[in-house]
């Protein structure tokens, strides 16, 4: 077998016009599908980032909340509630809103408050500098220090800015493992104080973070606070319905997903017309081979092998393409929401096999019906 | 016989076509353009089915044989000289011959050494690394004769082998063919309609119209 390959492949590549388009094609579709994925799933993983950084177990919410940064403020009595059930060792209250931060320069700048529970502190971010106990003091903030971090002019430790026309302290720098979706800094502080800082219906709390006594009291817990008339999800189910949200309810999705499949069809149609004219250019003289004594699965072979390895390697520049163009484009814009993910590479690899299947079906096709009586007709 | 279509398309290309070959012998099947001396190479190759009739090969049915079995007894037994010689452009001229081989699943790097090996044969182990395209007429059918022998196969047909050549690199190819590759342990089978080669055939038969009409021994065999 190892030598009828050898044949496919030097068969293939001593083709060097064919076989370089094959390969263009196929990269650039590869490319323009993992990229379209990509930077889906960077859009989404932004999309979720509050609740990726927060990292609570379960999350209790209006029923009609669709994404975290659409919160919809509860009463203050279910966080007593979700405190008595049973199952839930602790619950605390989580706040998140939007205010205005007023620069040095006068100008203004979106923000988006993170109210912590003043007790605990839970769900809060790690820090780079200060003292997170340092919250407790008066107008204390700490800063995300992530690709929006410098639309506040690089605020230290020690910077005084306004918020909602209040003084505020920054009192310590956070690292943030995923940045935001809407490109605005982020800022920390206690629950009381950014209720106290930003305006607000007559219901404050934006959400309950929980933590069960056990992982298997969740559906239980969950159970009962549905009982309540409200919605608990765990992290992962919350980030599975935001990304629901933007694949189905924007825009976003849908138009993503078109591009991708637009991709698919480029590659699809560079790789099968280019592998079909190949066929066809050496046809009769496939028939010699299948005249000498070849039989169907050894000509099957041959083109399955070229299929794959021209898609394979098509395949494999296409993602290193993107990768490099990503990181470029990291390098120049910090905040540029592109992500490759195992899922993405699974899923343009799922692709690039069917790519692989149509084109070398319609060579094995024609070659399968190749008359070898043909070639001594002449 | 062989007949293509049905009721008033019919067309008889072979007419009760009854013969046989020996090795050690070289045959010669000759007739005009359409007179089926194709059609009958392709019904003794294992190629095109007869619509009726059978075929022995060594004390076997061929046409009893499914279709992998047929791919394999051509592998196994048969070798073939083309008319176009349908060699591969894209490889070498060694790549060509060691095909065969390689059908039969020899490694590639033992395909190859036969390959030049054969290709001593017909003198062009100079040529081994060059394309196809950089052949000469001749060269490239020693080349395709060289593909055909190089498994050692009972049995060789050329379809036309001299039909692209000049008058002397014809003769010389067939004579090439006649005194170093046929043997008493291998049959030849020339189809053609080249007068000017006739003088090295052991055997002749004349078709025509899907028939043969004549058989003639020649002092070739003689000798």
């Amino acid at each position: 077998m190892a030598s009828l390959l050898t044949l496919a492949f030097k068969l293939l590549i001593n083709d060097r016009a064919k076989f370089a388009a094959l390969i263009l094609g196929l990269t650039f579709s590869v490319f323009l599908m993992v990229q379209m994925i990509s930077m889906f799933s960077g859009i989404l993983l932004r999309a979720s980032s509050t609740v990726l950084n927060t990292g609570a177990s379960l999350w209790v919410m209006d029923p009609a909340v669709t994404t975290v940064a659409n919160s919809i403020p509860m009463p203050d009595y279910v966080l007593d509630a979700v405190r008595s059930l049973d199952g839930v060792r602790y619950a605390v209250p989580f706040y998140s809103g939007g205010a205005l931060v007023k620069l040095r320069d006068g100008t203004y700048q979106s923000v988006n408050v993170i109210g912590l529970d003043d007790t605990s502190l839970v769900g809060r971010p790690p820090l780079l500098e200060g003292r997170i106990e340092d919250l407790y003091a008066d107008n204390a903030f700490v800063v995300v220090r992530d690709a929006e971090y410098d639309k506040l002019e690089r605020p230290t430790v020690g910077t005084t800015f306004e918020i909602n026309d209040h003084r505020s302290v920054v009192v310590g720098l956070a690292a943030a493992p995923v940045s935001g979706l809407f490109g605005i800094p982020t800022l920390y502080t206690t629950y009381r104080r950014a209720i106290e800082y930003i305006p607000s219906t007559r219901f404050t709390l934006s959400y309950i973070l929980v933590e069960p006594k056990s992982v298997d009291r969740l559906p239980q817990i969950q159970a009962e606070v549905a009982r309540l008339g409200y919605r608990a999800l765990t992290a992962d189910e919350f980030v599975h319905q935001i990304t629901l949200f933007y694949m189905f309810r924007t825009g976003v999705g849908t138009n993503l997903l078109i591009m991708t499949a637009i991709s698919f069809l480029v590659g699809l149609s560079i790789s099968g017309q280019t592998f079909y004219t190949f066929i066809l250019e050496n046809l009769e003289r496939f028939g010699a081979p299948k005249a000498i004594g070849a039989k169907a699965r050894d000509l099957i072979e041959v083109i399955l092998f070229q299929a794959l390895l021209t898609s394979l390697t098509g395949y494999g520049l296409g993602v290193g393409l993107c990768a490099v163009l990503i990181a470029l484009a990291k390098v120049r814009l910090p905040d540029y929401s592109s992500t490759i993910t195992y899922a993405n590479l699974l899923l343009a690899f799922v692709m690039v096999l069917v790519i692989a299947g149509i084109s070398s079906y319609v060579g094995i096709r024609k070659v399968i019906r190749l008359e070898p009586f043909d070639i001594f007709r002449g | 016989m062989k007949w293509f279509g049905e009721g008033p398309t019919r067309t008889d290309a072979i007419r009760g076509v009854s013969l046989d070959a020996h090795f050690g012998e070289m045959l010669y099947i000759v007739g005009p353009s359409g007179s089926g001396k194709t059609t009958l190479l392709s019904i003794l190759s294992g190629i095109l089915r007869p619509s009726s009739g059978t075929v022995v090969v060594q004390g076997q049915e061929i046409w009893r044989l499914d279709e992998d079995a047929l791919a394999e007894f051509r592998l196994h037994t048969l070798g073939f000289v083309f008319q176009d010689y349908h060699l591969f452009p894209r490889l070498t001229t060694a790549e060509n011959v060691a095909i065969p081989l390689i059908l039969r699943r020899r490694p590639w790097a033992e395909a190859l050494h036969t390959a030049l090996r054969f290709l001593e044969i017909v003198g062009l182990e100079s040529r081994a690394e060059l394309p196809p395209i950089k052949l000469s007429g001749g060269e490239q059918q020693r080349v395709a004769i060289a593909r055909a022998i190089v498994a050692e196969p009972d049995i060789l047909i050329l379809d036309e082998p001299t039909a692209s050549l000049d008058g002397e690199t014809g003769r010389r190819i067939v004579e090439f063919i006649r005194t170093q590759i046929l043997s008493a342990a291998r049959c030849i089978v020339v189809v053609t309609h080249d007068a000017r080669i006739a003088e090295f055939a052991d055997r002749t038969i004349t078709m025509e119209d899907g028939r043969i009409t004549q058989v003639v021994e020649s002092a070739a065999r003689a000798q």
